[in-house]
């Protein structure tokens, strides 16, 4: 509340209604290619597909690389009693998988907020 | 009265009781609420509930014994239940809740056709009542066995108590009373996971100790004719654990009860975090799972090797009354062990008991061997309660509402539907939890094959490529359908056995989605593309928010981009 106190105090030296600011630093809803300027969503999408290519690609090789497919040549390291490969099959390999998921919502989160996408509720928080 | 069932009893009560509270304290009225609970869960709420309906009674119960038996290759079911988690959360669940419909066959009759959404919705009911019946006997199984009571009595105790919750309280009832069942679940998974692993090692996290027992239970593997434990690929060749893996990882993607929990959160921000919490508290049980399964294995090569068949410590006698440990007459001396009475070992130990029999192998109190039935049956129950759900909206939402009264019926009238449809799969899942038909455990194996062949691939493309079309989702679904589902049938029935390079019938989904895959890209590319409007619907559908807003008039005015819209 403190946050919107301060945008909506902002906004008013700007000599505008609250509501019409509002208003005007929207971009109407696009339809059928009338869209002004659409680069912005061919950059957002390119940068949300790369970031999910870079993940994707942890996620094989954590799991199959490392737990399938070079299992037997990782098993020749041993570290606290887990052969390295089974470890990354048994363990690993979960573990990576949250991590993953967290990066992906946080990396995201970024995204939105740049390219102005983020939902808001009415009282401009996030939801 | 035992000590044991006692302590069973008061834990399912007290559990009980608070599953149906939550369920009438939040019973609903609106379609909505019905399915999706009016999209007001919180996400960490959702990550339990979406955890808990997924860890059925095969994870909580079984799945440390099975990986006990299978050493190095259990790790099938540990990635490839985890790994299609982040699949989800990248690939479809922020996408589709954007959408905002309420089934997964909604979804793709809005993005394709009528046809394939009736396609999608028999598949949907195929595949959540094969797995249903598998908790009814799960649930059923735990009754029976703690309180002496027939199967079939406790089947239908364990289905008249999920039908009056998932009934009454519809998705949120079920969210809320599922959050409890986590609760319920991982505490009872993780106390004597953890005192197991405070009396081999003495310390008690189970996850990073396990190490400790591997290299002696190896030689002790080895020692008793099995394979030696963190040996890879003695059950399964290289190729089939890899394509396993990979079935069960885009299986799990294309559930339909684990994708409607991402219509539950409030926001596209919400879906992603929630597939976050949902992982991590599956995590929280997977991650133990191995480390149980090795220090049971351990416990029993140890503990009863080389034991004099009189000798034998008290459990294995509480166990061999279930049937579910045999002792070869034959045997004085324990020599080999088995997971399997065909092979004909001095003992035969059923992989379902290692988890239920536990705390009483590593000694703890009754109240805790009480605890680990309450969150048996909690994992069956929540499980089967989702898998209803989707049952309930899939029958009355896309096929009554949809197909027969063409989108002309009540609020009231879908609901009724709803319930109506429930109630039917209830009865019918009792029937098949009373007498399960013979081929149970395959048939799990063909709802991940299924769904990894029929659900993901079109839903993918779905999002991802805008030119894929009706026609080619069709031919695609029906195709990787067919092919799996031929490829199963002959694998298991017509020449049992067979396979080709080794591919068991739980990986063909792998192939049956590259199958879906390219002939659904394949006829869209022969066929004209979508209309232009629908491929606006799909372009909105990847930006969460409804409207874009443009930067503030001065970049440095920090709260301002912080005021959002609506």
């Amino acid at each position: 509340m403190q946050r919107r106190r301060a945008a909506v105090a902002s906004i008013r030296l700007t000599g505008l209604p609250v509501d019409v600011w509002w208003e005007e630093t929207r971009v109407s809803e696009t339809t059928e290619g009338k869209d002004p300027d659409n680069g912005w969503r061919e950059e957002y999408w390119k940068r949300n597909l790369r970031l999910m290519a870079i993940l994707l690609a942890i996620w094989f090789t954590v799991s199959f690389v490392f737990g399938i497919l070079l299992v037997e040549q990782l098993n020749q390291i041993v570290i606290a009693g887990f052969p390295l490969g089974f470890w990354f099959a048994q363990q690993g390999s979960i573990y990576v998988f949250v991590v993953l998921i967290l990066v992906y919502a946080k990396r995201m989160d970024r995204l939105d907020i740049e390219f102005g996408v983020d939902e808001r509720d009415q009282n401009g928080d996030r939801l | 009265m035992s000590d044991i069932q006692f302590w069973t009893l008061i834990f399912i009560f007290l559990s009980f009781t608070v599953y149906i509270g939550i369920a009438w304290r939040s019973r609903v009225k609106e379609t909505a609420g019905f399915y999706v609970a009016g999209q007001g869960i919180p996400t960490v709420a959702n990550g339990a509930a979406v955890a808990a309906d997924w860890m059925s009674a095969a994870s909580f119960i079984s799945m440390a014994g099975l990986i006990a038996f299978l050493g190095y290759d259990g790790a099938i079911y540990l990635m490839g239940w985890t790994g299609g988690y982040v699949l989800l959360a990248l690939l479809l669940a922020p996408y589709l809740r954007k959408w905002g419909k309420f089934t997964v066959p909604e979804f793709v009759g809005d993005r394709y056709s009528e046809l394939v959404r009736t396609i999608a919705a028999g598949a949907a009911i195929l595949i959540s009542f094969t797995y249903v019946v598998g908790q009814m006997r799960g649930g059923g199984i735990v009754f029976s066995r703690f309180l002496n009571m027939p199967v079939a009595g406790g089947v239908g105790v364990a289905a008249a108590i999920i039908f009056t919750y998932a009934v009454l309280g519809g998705m949120k009832g079920i969210t809320w009373t599922q959050v409890a069942q986590y609760t319920v679940l991982i505490t009872a998974y993780l106390i004597p996971a953890a005192a197991i692993s405070q009396t081999f090692t003495s310390f008690p996290i189970p996850q990073i100790t396990f190490g400790q027992v591997l290299d002696e239970l190896n030689a002790l593997s080895i020692e008793f004719g099995l394979n030696s434990y963190t040996q890879p690929f003695t059950e399964r060749p290289q190729l089939d654990i890899f394509l396993v893996t990979m079935a069960l990882m885009i299986g799990t993607a294309g559930l339909p009860h684990v994708i409607i929990r991402f219509y539950t959160t409030k926001s596209v921000r919400g879906a992603r975090y929630s597939a976050f919490w949902a992982l991590l508290f599956i995590a929280l049980l997977y991650s133990t799972a191995p480390a149980v399964g090795a220090f049971a294995k351990f416990n029993i090569l140890e503990g009863l090797g080389g034991t004099a068949v009189d000798e034998l410590p008290d459990w294995v006698e509480n166990w061999e009354a279930t049937g579910l440990v045999i002792i070869n007459p034959e045997a004085d001396t324990i020599e080999s062990i088995s997971n399997r009475a065909a092979d004909g070992a001095d003992i035969t130990v059923d992989n379902d008991i290692l988890v239920l029999a536990n705390p009483e192998i590593a000694g703890l109190p009754a109240p805790v061997v009480g605890l680990v039935a309450a969150g048996g049956m909690a994992a069956a129950m929540s499980t089967a309660a989702g898998l209803l759900l989707v049952i309930s909206s899939s029958a009355s939402h896309d096929f009554y509402f949809r197909r027969i009264k063409k989108g002309d019926a009540t609020e009231r009238e879908k609901l009724l539907v709803g319930r109506l449809a429930m109630a039917g799969a209830v009865v019918i899942a009792v029937i098949g939890g009373i007498n399960p038909p013979a081929f149970v455990a395959q048939v799990v194996a063909f709802a991940f094959g299924l769904a990894a062949s029929s659900f993901f691939p079109i839903i993918v493309l779905g999002i991802f490529w805008k030119r894929c079309n009706a026609k080619g989702a069709a031919a695609g679904m029906v195709s990787g359908l067919a092919f799996t589902a031929t490829y199963m049938i002959w694998s298991l029935y017509i020449s049992p056995g067979s396979t080709v390079f080794g591919i068991s019938p739980e990986g063909i989904g792998t192939v049956g989605a590259l199958v879906n895959f390219a002939v659904a890209i394949g006829v869209s590319r022969a066929t004209p593309a979508p209309p232009a409007q629908l491929m606006e619907f799909i372009e909105e559908m990847r930006y969460p928010a409804a409207s874009r807003r443009i930067a503030p008039p001065t970049a440095d005015q920090a709260p301002e981009t912080e005021l959002g819209g609506a």
